[in-house]
């Protein structure tokens, strides 16, 4: 990746940016995120299929944020999880700078949220075709089996806060599982806090998840969380018509009032 | 006491799985579910996984579960009654097939529970818990426990220690007094073990650092913020590291109640988290995710080893195969025993 490696130079040389957040040969057959301050460290730098981790999670840490501009090495759901940050509020238009590469092997350079706009329309509509399948196949079961599926899933939960940690959209300085005046969510890694936890953390991410798959991946006890977001994120494109992290001007969904809502509880 | 030497059966040791249940202990062991191989309760041998180098979980949940009630209350007007948890009521366990790295844990583990004032729930616990652990044959690019005092088929720590030598056979190493209870209870099921071996069938870990200089190079690097960041910066601040290591001890106190009754529960906690240190007073002594990586290590290589005596790590490679950001152990332990101090 040549030209990736050339770019992130040219930038670093110049002073464009003080930081390039990429990926890099990790463990064994593993890739790690690693964070080129210096251009000499610009032969780390590598991007393949392999690069799945959501790199737009380090934008809002203060240890990498104090370190001055970054551009950030995207893959389509890290640009999409950059955009819903600028939906947010999280981050403006000069924030960062992001390279992505595209299907044919192309390096792209998006310098503005609306070229990340335009280039993130060719991801899918909500959910890919086997995420769709595997869907189904989830709703087809009774609520009772639902039930029963997710307290045994989440019997295994250790409460690491993994799948948060990872999450580039859990970036509440104090999440609400720390809030305890009063305790809203039982700390304890028992049934009912591990159902409390997870479910509450589903449905702050209804509607901004952008099904980058990272909490799945972190848990070290492998709790299917990805079911459950892409459960949230079908229920409200069926609902809303609304896809999160597609664009850097966006209503959140799940908390704009509207006056003409078609639910008359909420008028 | 001298390591007695035997050999034990497949089959046999499908029978003392039976005998172990009438004595009424319970039997925690590797057991596969979908993808994930990991500690679960278990009735028979066939139930048990030895194919993987190690679980995801620890073995530490035997003894120190990630949540336990301590105690419960009841208050009537201006009176509180504490019911302590009856420690007689304890079941006898087994942990089976948990690694030499595994069993050298309690070691450190039960430093830190009796450090200065005993904790009975713990010290109940492993008075009641026999450990019989199997050696490894295979070990991966996480293992490092020949560069931290241990090995492939230590036997410090377990109570029995089988390897498996093939033909259906474990050489079986009776290491302490519940592991010669044990033989004897099981009556003839272990044999004597005619010029056996157990050193070809284990697993070649090579040593990758030199432990020595781990200590002094921590007490040098301790105020180098630059070289803390560095290591730390992809670090994301989850507890999955100090979940699944198997001496990692810290936990918090909540209390659960309801009107006038209540209990209160000792919940892991980890140093990795931001608020682990956070004073009431707003002030946070580690605001930094580097520090708290600094403190992660330090806790482990410097602290334990000068006032427990025993180091905070068993080298089973568990933080690196959890870590969702490939924090890999090894890697910086290499870097700050090869450190220019």
């Amino acid at each position: 990746m040549e030209a990736l490696k050339n770019k992130a130079r040219e930038w670093l040389d110049s002073r464009m940016v003080q930081l390039v957040i990429g990926y890099s040969q990790g463990s064994g057959d593993s890739v790690r995120a690693v964070f080129v301050h210096d251009p000499g460290q610009v032969e780390t730098l590598l991007f393949d299929s392999r690069c799945r981790q959501n790199l737009a999670v380090y934008l809002l840490k203060p240890e990498v944020k104090k370190m001055g501009k970054a551009a950030l090495v995207a893959n389509l759901t890290t640009l999409r999880a950059v955009l819903q940050l600028a939906a947010e509020n999280q981050i403006g238009e000069h924030d960062v700078l992001t390279l992505t590469v595209n299907p044919a092997g192309e390096l792209l350079v998006l310098s503005t949220l609306e070229a990340i706009e335009t280039y993130v329309a060719i991801s899918a509509p909500d959910l890919s075709v086997e995420e769709k399948a595997e869907l189904e196949k989830y709703e087809k079961l009774g609520m009772e089996e639902r039930w029963q599926f997710w307290q045994e899933q989440f019997s295994r939960c250790l409460k690491c806060y993994a799948c948060r940690a990872a999450c580039p959209l859990c970036y509440c300085s104090r999440c609400t599982v720390e809030c305890n005046q009063p305790q809203w969510i039982p700390v304890p890694a028992h049934d009912l806090g591990n159902l409390e936890w997870n479910v509450m953390r589903a449905m702050h991410l209804a509607g901004r998840c952008v099904n980058c798959g990272d909490c799945s991946r972190a848990c070290p006890v492998n709790i299917p969380l990805y079911l459950l977001n892409q459960k949230l994120i079908s229920d409200v494109f069926r609902n809303f018509n609304a896809r999160s992290g597609m664009a850097a001007k966006a209503e959140n969904t799940l908390s704009t009032f509207k006056p003409n809502d078609k639910e008359d509880f909420i008028r | 006491m001298e390591i007695e030497i035997k050999v034990i059966s497949r089959d046999a040791l499908e029978r003392v799985f039976s005998l172990w249940l009438a004595a009424g202990k319970r039997i925690l062991a590797p057991k596969k579910t979908g993808e994930l191989v990991d500690f679960a309760w278990v009735t028979q041998l066939s139930e048990v996984c030895l194919d993987q180098v190690q679980t995801v979980q620890s073995p530490k949940l035997a003894i120190f579960p990630k949540v336990e009630e301590l105690f419960s209350y009841q208050t009537a007007f201006d009176q509180v009654t504490i019911q302590d948890r009856p420690l007689e009521a304890l079941e006898e366990i087994v942990v089976f097939g948990l690694r030499p790295c595994d069993a050298a844990a309690f070691a450190s583990l039960a430093a830190i529970f009796t450090w200065d004032s005993p904790d009975q729930l713990f010290s109940a616990r492993f008075e009641k818990m026999t450990l019989v652990g199997v050696s490894c044959a295979r070990a991966d690019e996480y293992c490092f426990c020949t560069s931290v005092g241990g090995g492939p088929g230590a036997t410090t720590g377990s109570d029995i220690l089988l390897t498996d030598i093939g033909s259906g056979e474990y050489l079986a190493e009776i290491i302490s007094e519940k592991g010669r209870q044990t033989v004897q209870a099981a009556a003839g099921k272990f044999q004597p073990a005619a010029g056996k071996e157990k050193e070809s069938h284990l697993a070649k870990v090579v040593p990758s650092f030199a432990l020595a200089k781990i200590t002094p190079a921590l007490a040098a690097l301790f105020d180098d913020d630059a070289f803390w960041a560095e290591q730390s910066r992809r670090c994301l601040g989850c507890g999955a590291c100090a979940y699944v290591c198997p001496t990692c001890a810290c936990f918090d106190i909540q209390d659960e109640g309801a009107g006038d009754s209540g209990k209160r529960l000792r919940c892991w906690d980890s140093c990795g988290f931001s608020m682990f240190t956070l004073h009431t007073s707003g002030h946070n002594p580690r605001p930094l995710q580097s520090q708290r990586w600094r403190q992660r290590l330090m806790h482990k290589f410097a602290y334990m080893p000068e006032r427990q005596k025993v180091l905070g790590c068993v080298g089973c490679g568990r933080c690196s195969r959890a870590c969702p950001v490939d924090m890999n152990v090894l890697e910086h332990l290499r870097a700050i025993a090869e450190a220019k101090i």
